[in-house]
């Protein structure tokens, strides 16, 4: 009896003193990049660390999802016990770092030179307060449409410039006997695809005014209801079965060329390259009509906490690895979003990959580059979910006309700030 | 919860009072103190200790991470707001009167076909070893397995509808799960196949408790089978009722789950419950302190119905 809590002791104690001497030279990381495409894209990262020597642990998260995740982040960092970075979303990371416990890497960026290569609208969610606390991995763009090649072709359509193209396209499609619009009906969908029809209703001025900095004149105004019109018209064209559905079930209706078109983000192209379709060939990809040289975007950041000093040398090694020009090329071209650097250069990207760094260059020296609502770039979770509420209750016909819709979304909005 | 204070009160005092009593048999009569001790405290502290906090936050202005500075009922004035904004329809108001129909169908259809299987069951009749399960293994699946298969079967594209179309029965039309009007029916159609089984199995137990003899003398006495259940088996099958009302109501507090994979939550968040709305508030959309708050309110609720219930029936019980 006594030996054997003799050896239990010993035992404990020799893995206490591994696990302390591997905290050093190692990366807890909480993520929820789980999938196939996705979780090979990180393997990306993994590799490059353990080149110098870090190992990755991965924190586990019940459930998957990035929801599942916030909410461990959360119970972990209540107990004082930070992972070293964690893959967060806009506003979540401007919270943690009013609540103090981000870290500082303020050095590494000056070293490595982000302020200049990360575009400025992004540093408004690493930099908190004149600190970088954060490592952007990528940047998604959301005003995109995504084609079936062989239903253009054959209801020979032309890519549409202007809205009335687009409805135009849509319907020869229907005469054509697909289904014009694939959509999932879920609010975070509806109010993603609202976003470019915002975009390209009101313009970048009317978009950054009404969708970043709430101002209420804007979001009452008749381009709102307008755009709310808008809206209305394009859900005609969606099949009567699309509440509800998941949005990569929307993606492989047109994969499959049950559909013509989705507006969804560049995650959408994951798909498509899962399927092995190549862009060009098989599917098309158009910014949404009328937003061509504005990009609304959303960006994955690692969140760096404020690590004990004997854990600080692997955050750095990870956040430097992580903004290095080859792994933002190795994992976007995975991933099918763009570098969060403007430098990389794009020759291993695909066509609409080539198009997308393009395009974020060109609306970062424009500054055209807005904070997509529906995705949590434009505003606090309060408001985006406020957004997407009403926007997901005008879609499934809750709130009937626009007039309606523009009043509930002042309320909800000034509801939730 | 209750019956481990219970226990402990009744325990007390009558072993403490002998006087010179062996260790042994002092270590004997501490025992069931001391086993009982740290599941009471985890009580004490992870159940009541955190009601007590979910209500302390409420009157907080907690966002993202809790803070404790009291700044007054704010998050209940919201609610109170939202729970008139009937046009359109606020999350609110969506969620407590989909919690009011969702509640009294479930709960209602659960006891009536439950006790109707069970009665059914109870003729004595052939293979009922192999009926019983069957009705009764639903109950083993999580809510989750249930709202998938459910989502499935209604989704208008994929199950139902489409086989009976391809059946011939084009006419066939059935899409209350992609309706926002009827899509809170759908999840009482998947929690009602669910539970029924298990309340049936309830009232099965029950109808065989009832003594042979008192249902021989109705008979005698020329009472039609209809009158038999309904004045003499049901009356006595009163304590069933009671678990399975109790059993049933928070099973419908708890059925998050279901809500979130039969519907995602519905055309324009139109089949949220309260604790879909919950979660909402407290999790994604960092409003903790009205998260709270939608907490306490619904306690409260479940307070209001149950103890009286519970008082009315306990009661009547003197032995």
């Amino acid at each position: 009896m006594l030996r054997k809590l003799l050896i239990g002791t010993a035992l404990a104690t020799s893995f206490a003193f591994s696990a302390h001497a591997a905290d050093v030279k190692e990366v807890q990381m909480l993520h929820w990049w789980t999938s196939g495409g996705e979780a090979a894209a990180l393997n990306v990262l993994k590799q490059d660390l353990a080149k110098e020597g870090y190992a990755w642990k991965d924190v586990p998260v019940a459930g998957g999802g990035g929801d599942a995740a916030m909410t461990a982040l959360k119970a972990m960092v209540a107990a004082g016990n930070y992972p070293t970075a964690s893959q967060m979303l806009g506003y979540t990371v401007l919270d943690y770092a009013a609540a103090g416990v981000m870290g500082d890497l303020t050095e590494t960026a000056k070293k490595e030179g982000w302020d200049k290569s990360v575009p400025a609208a992004l540093q408004k969610f690493s930099v908190y307060d004149g600190k970088w606390v954060a490592a952007p991995v990528n940047v998604h763009s959301v005003n995109w449409l995504w084609i079936n090649k062989a239903v253009m072709d054959k209801i020979g359509g032309t890519e549409p410039k202007t809205l009335d193209d687009f409805v135009a396209l849509l319907d020869k499609a229907k005469a054509a006997g697909v289904t014009p619009l694939a959509l999932g009906g879920q609010n975070w969908q509806e109010a993603t695809m609202f976003d470019s029809v915002v975009l390209s209703t009101g313009g970048p001025e009317f978009y950054k005014k009404a969708m970043n900095d709430l101002d209420e004149a804007s979001l009452k105004s008749d381009t709102m209801k307008k755009s709310f019109d808008n809206l209305a018209k394009l859900v005609t064209y969606v099949d009567p079965n699309f509440s509800g559905r998941d949005w990569n079930l929307a993606t492989a209706m047109v994969i499959k060329g049950d559909a013509l078109v989705q507006v969804m983000g560049d995650w959408a192209k994951g798909e498509f390259h899962a399927a092995n379709k190549t862009p060009g060939t098989d599917f098309l990809c158009y910014r949404f009509p009328g937003t061509d040289g504005s990009v609304i975007y959303n960006s994955d950041m690692f969140g760096m906490f404020n690590v004990p000093d004997d854990r600080k040398a692997a955050q750095v090694a990870l956040a430097t690895a992580t903004l290095s020009k080859s792994f933002q090329s190795a994992f976007n071209v995975v991933k099918g979003s763009v570098p969060a650097r403007t430098d990389v250069p794009d020759t291993d990207f695909d066509a609409c990959g080539k198009k997308g760094i393009a395009d974020l260059k060109k609306a970062n020296d424009g500054g055209t580059l807005f904070g997509s609502l529906a995705q949590g770039y434009g505003a606090p979770p309060a408001v985006a979910n406020a957004y997407k509420d009403v926007v997901s209750k005008f879609v499934h016909g809750q709130i009937k006309t626009s007039d309606e819709a523009v009043t509930e979304l002042v309320k909800a909005i000034d509801d939730a700030k | 919860m209750s019956t481990v204070a219970e226990t402990q009160i009744k325990l007390t005092p009558e072993h403490d009072a002998r006087p010179g009593a062996s260790v042994r048999s002092r270590l004997q009569d501490l025992l069931p103190k001391i086993v009982l001790a740290p599941s009471f405290a985890a009580t004490i502290v992870f159940v009541y200790g955190f009601i007590l906090w979910t209500i302390y936050l409420s009157f907080t202005n907690s966002k993202t991470f809790p803070s404790y500075d009291i700044t007054g009922a704010r998050a209940y004035q919201r609610l109170w707001r939202w729970t008139f904004e009937s046009d359109p329809p606020s999350s609110w108001y969506t969620s407590i009167t989909n919690m009011g129909i969702f509640g009294f169908l479930y709960i209602g259809i659960c006891l009536a076909l439950g006790l109707f299987l069970a009665i059914l069951l109870d003729q004595k009749i052939r293979g009922e070893g192999v009926l019983r399960p069957i009705y009764l293994y639903p109950m083993a699946l999580s809510f989750i397995v249930t709202g998938v298969a459910w989502k499935w079967f209604l989704d208008p594209g994929l199950g139902l509808e489409q086989t009976l179309h391809q059946w011939g029965w084009t006419s066939f039309h059935f899409d209350w799960i992609k309706n926002k009007d009827f899509v809170i029916y759908t999840v009482v159609i998947a929690g009602v196949w669910q539970a029924s089984g298990f309340i049936m199995a309830m009232f099965l137990a029950g109808l065989r408790g009832i003594d042979g003899e008192i249902m021989k003398a109705a008979q005698i006495d020329g009472a039609t089978t209809f009158q038999l259940y309904r004045r003499i088996v049901i009356p006595l099958l009163r304590p069933v009722f009671l678990s399975a009302f109790i059993v049933l109501a928070h099973l419908a507090i708890k059925s998050y789950d279901l809500v979130v994979a039969l519907t995602s939550g519905g055309p324009g968040g139109s089949a949220w419950l309260p604790s879909n709305f919950m979660y909402e508030f407290t999790f994604k959309r960092n409003e903790m302190a009205v998260g709270s708050a939608s907490a306490v309110i619904m306690l409260m609720t479940l307070t209001a119905i149950i103890v009286p219930y519970l008082y009315s029936e306990l009661r009547e019980k003197p032995r």
